[in-house]
């Protein structure tokens, strides 16, 4: 069963076409990894799936009310707003107590509820992005570069979490991210986007597309075998960064 | 007891607080400041309009606040630099209403009640239309709170749940609207602005929730009112200034303790 569809969807950005003539489907329980270099769509394509932007051409259906989770690049807490954690996570749906505190522990930051938002590092605020998108319920996660300003133990520890959180729960997820490594361990599909879809496929189809090498060059292939060893290790996490450090 | 005077201007202010507590905190949230001076200064227009159609006087700053009010929430929707352009309207709007008023044939009006209040010369009419405007904003702005927090939070997490950021975002103009023809007796339109950001800046300290800045706004608004028209009466000042500097001063004591 299909979550969301996109038909031929063409988006603009004051006059700019960002992207054009894109065609995907996201169905249950499927993880969904969109990537690309910076300017290439990316957020727009994310922003556009989740209702926020109208295509200037295509259509886009969301299954009738779809509950999505979305955890944005990066959220901007007006200084002038106190917010604590608890109160954030319960916008604008309200949750008990104990659904709170069960789900900032599954994210690995129990004990923050009474914290204001901007006093957060920001490893505790993705986790806690992170917790509200899943106290939603959601069928679909979407995920806009959710590690950015994180190092690399932090970035590791994220998409060791969202993988076991996501196995629990089998919602869909669409991560849009650049980062080639972990994207590749993750997902059951990958789109290569630049102005429009390049490549798109598993991981391994994706990785030997000529358009995938045009766009990221030879140089990932170090990444992309690191990724290989990565998968077969899968729980090595110790071993996976070390990995991650020499090819970078 | 509504015969006293003081009764009804304190009354007023107590009215008003109800709605520019909550309102003024989105006010700040959304950094609607300029928006809000824009609709505000349209008020004299509405004033203007009002008197040449011989239409009730609040019905004419309603309609000309909210035309105004609309046309800047969809300019801002732009996302272009909106300083100059909402420095423009809202300057132009007020000028525009006080030439139109010299137009007004055959009728001599006391602009400065428009531009300053006169709370003091509230009517049993003005409080009726100041607590029902007052409970009306309130109670819409309860009835959204929650979308409304999501949408001012993020558009795109709001729009992610299910909500529409443009419909919470009309309800807060509708609101300014009738904020703004509410007030123009009590403060008028030069000083409705600070009414509206001032009690929420000076909540800002005090609360640990956005729930609880609103709230303290509304407790500021009101010991600004009562306070200010007590200094008014003792110093002989001019109430609607007089009540904005008690709120100020709550400000710098609330900013001092924050330091």
């Amino acid at each position: 069963m299909s979550l969301i569809t996109a038909e031929g969807i063409s988006l603009k950005y004051a006059a700019n076409t960002v992207l054009k003539d894109v065609t995907l489907t996201i169905n249950k329980g499927e993880i969904v990894t969109v990537i690309g270099p910076n300017g290439s769509g990316k957020s727009t394509l994310l922003r556009a799936l989740l209702g926020a932007i109208q295509p200037a051409s295509g259509r886009i259906t969301r299954k009738p009310d779809l509950r999505i989770g979305y955890v944005p690049q990066r959220l901007s807490i007006e200084a002038n707003m106190p917010l604590t954690v608890r109160r954030f996570l319960s916008l604008p749906q309200r949750h008990t107590a104990s659904e709170i505190a069960d789900m900032l522990a599954r994210v690995g930051v129990s004990g923050l509820e009474a914290r204001q938002l901007t006093q957060l590092s920001g490893g505790q605020f993705q986790r806690v992005l992170l917790a509200r998108a899943l106290l939603g319920k959601p069928e679909i996660l979407m995920l806009d570069e959710p590690t950015q300003g994180l190092d690399q133990p932090g970035i590791a520890g994220f998409y060791q979490l969202l993988e076991t959180v996501r196995r629990e729960i089998g919602c869909a997820v669409l991560l849009v991210s650049h980062d080639l490594h972990v994207v590749m361990s993750a997902s059951d599909r990958v789109i290569c986007l630049n102005g429009h879809i390049c490549c798109e496929g598993t991981p391994h189809v994706v990785l030997e597309a000529p358009e995938y090498r045009a766009l990221f060059g030879d140089g990932t292939h170090g990444t992309m075998a690191l990724y290989q060893h990565a998968h077969n290790d899968h729980c090595d996490h110790e071993h996976n960064n070390e990995g991650h450090t020499h090819a970078g | 007891m509504l015969d006293d005077f003081l009764v009804r201007a304190m009354l007023a202010g107590v009215g008003l607080s109800l709605a520019t507590g909550p309102l003024g905190a989105f006010v700040v949230w959304r950094r609607m400041a300029y928006f809000g001076d824009a609709t505000a200064h349209a008020a004299i227009l509405g004033v203007a309009l009002a008197l040449g159609a011989s239409l009730p006087l609040y019905l004419g700053i309603l309609l000309v606040a909210f035309a105004m009010a609309l046309a800047v929430s969809v300019l801002a929707g732009r996302r272009h630099a909106m300083d100059t352009t909402l420095g423009v309207l809202a300057h132009s709007a007020l000028a525009l209403g006080l030439v139109t008023v010299s137009f007004v044939s055959g009728v001599r009006v006391d602009l400065s009640a428009f531009l300053f209040g006169d709370i003091l010369a509230v009517s049993r009419m003005d409080l009726l239309v100041i607590w029902g405007g007052g409970l009306l904003v309130l109670a819409g702005l309860v009835w959204r709170w929650s979308p409304l927090l999501t949408a001012t939070l993020s558009e795109d997490l709001a729009t992610a749940s299910g909500l529409n950021p443009k419909r919470e975002q009309l309800l807060l103009t509708m609101a300014l609207a009738v904020v703004v023809a509410m007030s123009i007796k009590v403060v008028g339109a030069l000083l409705i602005v600070a009414m509206l950001i001032i009690p929420a800046a000076a909540a800002r300290g005090l609360s640990k929730t956005p729930e609880a800045m609103a709230f303290m706004a509304v407790l500021i608004g009101i010991a600004a009112s009562i306070g200010g028209l007590f200094a008014s009466l003792q110093w002989d000042t001019p109430a609607g200034p007089s009540i904005v500097m008690a709120a100020s001063a709550v400000f710098m004591i609330t900013a001092l303790m924050n330091k």
